[in-house]
């Protein structure tokens, strides 16, 4: 390993013309770049002295072959001299600093110290543009200023006003590097800009380096057409007018050609540095696709710095569509053989494996079935010369194998590879996966570890990374693996859980008291790892029976004791605890459910108590096998019932229907009344709201009121046998107001909180009177969606619907740049051995980590120490 | 009435203090930094003034914190750069 080094000081300058001609190695004086042969023309944009590219011929500068030359630079003599686009900004200031007489800067030394201020050692003032008063006289040589104006991208002129009509002159380049040339250093200095590396005629172009063909290589078409790169195709541009001006200088032209070419160069230099300038058409291929020059290469998001060098393409990386796999532990990934076949990890060959490693070189590339053993895909020999597998030499090669070979060995079961989504938003974006090979051509997951990558199975795809040396796996695997990561820094609490199906299963299985035969119990419990029932809990006429409780207890680890209130908990005013109705309240008393649902709050993604308990009381790997357990005795839980939604869960009785009505019509009633009080000016405001807002807030407190009642009289009409219910009550999806809007009334549509009042003039829509203020004027759905909905009331629930997505797009935007920052700004920081968090250079940010010190993805829910939880834990009772 | 007030007496401001040079040193020794790799506070800083604070001494700052009740960090005063 080096030895880091500090950075002293980095110098910026300019490329002095002297600079340019030494590091030239060429004069390049023709526009042609490849003779009829094929042969690159001498002194033309692909001479030989500038690098080379095609295998065979040689450097003439350093008479490497290609591939080893790093190519040279060349130059072009400027006919005449040119602006170069990224300073126009600082000659722009330069020009209104300085005198148009004698070039130096337009204050007298009074002045500048003035501006200074005093000299100490920690002055580090710089005079600006702003300490310059616009067209006053020159201090020094009493040169009367003009004013200086510019036009994008690199016109410069000088405007003054002569008997009352402006007059404008333009600054030629070389006028203009005149006036730079002229300017002191010591000026300069008090300018911020060191003379000795960047003299700002340099920003002047007199002479234009050409990079080596290195850097803008030509490709050979199938055809056999050479197509240059877009950098050649620019500089032949260059050339040509370069060389024409030139002609029609020697030849003595008149002054408005000479200004015309002058310009035409300007331009092409102009698009050969930067082909996106403000004000300057860009110069475009001959399929009308502008040209990539040298800006645009190192810009944005492909650009050589956030393309190239941030981030790269990498091998030993699959890519492919997920799909669910509930058998698989979550710390798996089922990977298709076709990827695993084509993946590889290196093997050294020693005298202990040889034997083995010859097995996968006979087996060759092509493994046929899943459970076939791993083949190799390359040997290496000592050399580090590779040999490619085939079908024919893998016995050839076999023979030859000895210790100090390597063999690139195919994926196998139990490999450790990283499995990542984007966006990768956390750590938990990239987990390690154990692989399980797999048929079909999907990522296989566990739909228990979607939550931290955020995935779905819609289509989304995932990518696979392999570790290729041995510290990488055992770094991976202690670090990143998925069990190390059900715990969030975020909250300090379980982020991988049951979702969806885990918790409705969970809670069929364990609400209120069932009883199984033997044969049930073992079918639920199945696929879990424990295997011996406990004594039955009764025995009824003969045949021992289990209950629902004592088969979820089955998978909890001995020793636990824990006592809450679960998600269905309707958080009544005095809790009954064991004798609640709605089985809410959950007590465990040494790894036993004595009463209360499993639900949400116990094994859901993002709460999860009982798996938040097991992970700190028995450790990471007892927390992915309950993970593992619960998910699958829930999958057959919710088997052992069914599990299904239809359009008639939905359905009412006539009563209900009749109730709702009324509530509707009493609440349209009620809101005509208030109406009506409001415009017999009846209407009390309420303190700080004006008569309006009052009556609007009045008339979304009572339709918020009757929806919520009609809510109230499905939900009486639901019970638990309602699969809607069932996902509600335990968490798994949806709410009971999402049942509301289906069984009872869809309620009052709003755009940005407030009635829907946009529209046509006083009213939303032509169905209505001007001015009606009524309910069902301003987006008011008295339907349900299973009644559907009248046209406007579609049309507002539309309005109200596009809201909705307006936000989550433009949320998502926000969010991710000002992720970006943040992660710009602090990836370097870390937490020292001393519990400090500092930079790379040692400075440090805070002298204790979150000031306490806490790890939070080991905190509890963010406190230090769960006091509660453990004083519960010993005391085997709620405190 | 005096139209001046004492910042530190403010509740939002939390406690500060010039360090002794021995207690510098124990700093610069229990960290092993030095003072480039301290965080900075201004010279011109309200507080800073009102504890008679210059150029290149340490300020010790006490506040109350959320996760740890209390929690102490220094400052190197440095000058505000002009602009």
């Amino acid at each position: 390993m080096t030895s880091p080094k500090r950075i002293g000081k980095i110098e910026f300058g300019l490329l002095s013309p002297k600079d340019i001609r030494k590091m030239s190695v060429r004069k390049i004086i023709w526009a042609d770049t490849y003779d009829d042969d094929g042969f690159p023309y001498p002194q033309g944009l692909m001479d030989l002295n500038l690098g080379v590219i095609d295998p065979g011929l040689r450097c003439k500068t350093c008479d490497n072959r290609a591939g080893d030359c790093p190519g040279h630079f060349g130059h072009i003599e400027l006919a005449k001299p040119v602006i170069h686009v990224g300073y126009t900004r600082l000659i722009r200031k330069l020009l209104r600093v300085t005198c148009r007489g004698c070039s130096r800067l337009l204050l007298s030394p009074e002045e500048i110290k003035k501006i200074l201020g005093p000299a100490d050692e920690f002055s580090e003032d710089l005079i600006t543009e702003k300490d310059i008063k616009k067209e006053r006289v020159c201090p020094h040589c009493g040169e009367q200023q003009l004013k200086i104006n510019f036009e994008k991208p690199t016109t410069f002129s000088e405007v003054w006003t002569e008997e009352g009509r402006k007059t404008e002159h333009k600054l030629t380049p070389a006028d203009i590097r005149a006036r730079l040339e002229k300017i002191p250093d010591e000026d300069l200095r008090l300018l911020g800009i060191n003379a000795v590396v960047a003299r700002p005629e340099w920003t002047i172009l007199t002479v234009l380096p050409v990079p080596p063909v290195t850097m803008r290589p030509s490709i050979i078409l199938e055809n056999g057409q050479r197509s240059e790169d877009d950098l050649t195709h620019k500089l032949v541009d260059i050339i040509r007018i370069n060389q024409r001006f030139k002609e029609n200088q020697d030849a003595g032209a008149p002054q408005l050609i000479i200004e015309d070419l002058w310009e035409l160069l300007q331009y092409h230099v102009t698009t050969y540095l930067d082909n996106e300038v403000a004000g300057c058409p860009p110069a475009r291929h001959r399929s009308g696709r502008p040209l990539k020059t040298l800006s645009q290469r190192l810009k944005g998001k492909d650009g050589r710095f956030r393309g190239s060098l941030s981030g790269k393409r990498v091998n030993f990386s699959a890519r492919t569509v997920i799909s669910p796999d509930p058998n698989l532990s979550i710390s798996e990934v089922g990977v298709p053989l076709a990827v695993a076949n084509e993946m590889s990890v290196p093997v050294q060959v020693t005298p202990f494996n040889i034997e083995e490693v010859r097995e996968m070189v006979l087996n060759g590339p092509d493994r046929p079935t899943i459970t076939a053993p791993c083949g190799a895909n390359y040997a290496i020999r000592p050399d580090r010369r590779r040999l490619r597998l085939t079908d024919i030499n893998t016995e050839t090669v076999a023979e030859m194998l000895e210790p100090g070979w390597m063999v690139d060995r195919q994926l196998r079961n139990n490999d450790i590879v990283l499995f990542n989504r984007q966006p990768s938003l956390h750590r938990m974006s990239i987990m390690a996966h154990r692989i399980v090979i797999m048929d079909g051509k999907t990522f296989r997951l566990n739909p228990a570890v979607c939550p931290p990558y955020n995935a779905d199975f819609d289509g989304d795809e995932m990518n696979l990374h392999v570790p290729q040396t041995e510290e990488a796996r055992a770094e991976a695997y202690i670090l990143a693996s998925v069990q190390e990561n059900i715990l969030s820094p975020r909250f300090g609490g379980p982020i991988i859980g049951g979702i969806h199906d885990h918790i409705s299963g969970i809670f069929l299985l364990t609400h209120g008291k069932r009883w199984f035969t033997k044969s049930e119990s073992i079918a639920l419990l199945k696929h879990c790892t424990p295997n011996h029932l406990p004594d039955a809990e009764k025995v009824e006429m003969g045949v021992p029976m289990w209950s629902n409780k004592q088969v979820f207890s089955m998978i909890l680890p001995e020793g636990l004791n824990m006592v809450y209130k679960a998600s269905s908990c309707a958080n009544c005013e005095v809790c009954k605890k064991e004798l609640c109705e709605r089985d809410a309240y959950v007590k465990i008393f040494d790894g036993k459910l004595v009463c209360g649902t499993i639900d949400k709050k116990s094994i859901g993604a993002f709460d999860g108590a009982i798996l938040n308990r097991i992970i700190r009381q028995y450790g990471m790997a007892e927390g992915r096998q309950f993970i593992d357990d619960v998910t699958r005795l829930s999958i057959r839980g919710i088997m052992h019932e069914g599990f299904s939604f239809g359009i008639d869960d939905e359905d009412l009785t006539r009563t209900e229907y009749g109730q709702i009505d009324d509530v509707l019509d009493t609440a349209e009633s009620d809101v005509e009344r208030r109406i009506k009080i409001y415009q017999e000016g009846q209407l009390e405001p309420m303190p700080g709201r004006t008569l309006d807002e009052t009556l609007e807030m009045q008339i979304m407190q009572v339709l918020g009121k009757a929806r919520d009642r009609t809510g109230e009289i499905a939900g009486r009409h639901l019970g638990l046998s309602n699969s809607a219910v069932v996902m509600a009550v335990s968490g798994a999806r949806g709410s009971m107001l999402n049942l509301t809007q289906m069984a009872g009334c869809l309620g009052q549509q709003s755009v940005r909180g407030e009635r829907i009042v946009r529209g046509y003039d006083e009213r939303t829509l032509p169905h209505f009177k001007k001015g009606d203020r009524g309910a069902d004027a301003h987006g008011f759905i008295k339907n349900s969606y299973k009644s559907g909905l009248t046209p406007t009331e579609f049309f507002f629930h539309a309005i109200g619907g596009r809201e909705g997505l307006v936000d989550t797009a433009v949320r998502t935007s926000q969010s991710g740049y000002l992720q970006r920052r943040m992660i710009n700004a602090l990836q370097d920081l870390k937490v020292a051995y001393d519990g400090s968090v500092r930079t790379t250079g040692g400075r440090i940010i805070q002298f204790t980590y979150g000031e306490d010190g806490t790890d939070p993805a080991r905190s509890a829910f963010g406190d230090p120490v769960d006091v509660k939880g453990i004083v519960e834990n010993v005391l085997k009772e709620e405190v | 009435m005096s139209t001046t007030f004492d910042v530190l007496q403010h509740v939002m401001v939390p406690d500060h203090k010039i360090m002794s040079e021995e207690e510098v040193s124990d700093l610069f020794s229990t960290y092993q930094i030095t003072h480039e790799q301290l965080p900075k506070i201004y010279h011109d800083d309200p507080a800073v003034k009102a504890i008679e604070g210059t150029i290149g001494d340490v300020i010790k700052i006490v506040r109350v914190s959320q996760t740890a009740g209390r929690a102490e960090s220094y400052r190197l005063v440095v000058r505000r750069p002009k602009k």
